[in-house]
């Protein structure tokens, strides 16, 4: 497991997904896979970087294991910000008009439907959340 | 050099590059095309924003070329969003070559049957 702990700043995007990258290159993950996993944590870390700290700062912890047989990662946003599981939120009716439609909650129903598994929990005053994604 | 474990390896370099998009505006009367090239992500999206609006004040079409576009968040389709509202009742939208990865993100969110896709 490698695990990178960052300032929760949008700003700091790039370095997360870099990071994230790293070990998809090494476990020679696909490219179409290797960029839905990127969109999936630019939105769980921007997610965290826009909500967890309200408008103070704080820290957002990544971990990412890559496991054999089937080959797939498991990557982990860690914060101590507000709780908050954005799991619970209605997914949007992908079927209105152009009118209609809202502009939340795109980007965890990505994230859901992308994924092979996504799941939550609150733990010693902590939000984890875990995707998991086979790489081939 | 056996000194040098993987982490040496880190292309520091190339971090300003990950998070890259150029835009080209081309205006022909009103019809704007926009040509992007790179990621529409959530840092580079508020410069697309910006630049749309810009435009969709006159435009009777607008045209976004994605031959070039290799990434598309949340953030982006805010953004594509915005801009089909804005250009409603004013004239089309058009999405020309979108790449797979931007095209499969359209199918799932139902962005396909937003606006013309060509």
């Amino acid at each position: 497991m490698r695990e990178l702990i960052i300032e929760a700043d949008r700003m700091n995007l790039p370095e997360v997904q870099m990071f994230i990258d790293e070990q998809l290159e090494e476990a020679g993950c696909p490219m179409l896979t290797q960029i839905s996993i990127d969109v999936a944590v630019e939105e769980l870390f921007v997610n965290i970087a826009s909500y967890a700290y309200g408008d103070g700062h704080g820290k957002a912890v990544v971990q990412v294991s890559v496991h054999e047989e089937p080959l797939s990662v498991e990557i982990t946003f860690i914060d101590n910000g507000v709780q908050y599981d954005p799991l619970a939120k209605a997914d949007p009716d992908t079927a209105l008009s152009a009118k209609e439609r809202k502009k939340g909650g795109l980007g965890i129903f990505m994230v859901k439907n992308t994924m092979d598994n996504v799941s939550y929990e609150y733990k010693d005053g902590k939000n984890i959340l875990t995707i998991k994604k086979n790489l081939n | 050099m056996a000194l040098f474990g993987k982490k040496d390896k880190k292309p520091a370099a190339n971090l300003s590059g990950k998070s890259r998009l150029d835009i080209k505006v081309k205006k022909d009367g009103a019809e704007y095309t926009f040509l992007l090239e790179g990621r529409l992500d959530t840092i580079t999206s508020p410069d697309l924003e910006a630049k749309i609006n810009e435009a969709t004040g006159d435009a009777s079409k607008l045209i976004l070329d994605f031959a070039k576009l290799d990434y598309i968040s949340s953030a982006g389709l805010r953004v594509l969003l915005g801009a089909t509202q804005a250009m409603d009742g004013k004239g089309d939208m058009v999405v020309r070559n979108p790449t797979q990865p931007v095209r499969e993100v359209f199918d799932l969110t139902g962005f396909s049957n937003l606006f013309n896709i060509e």
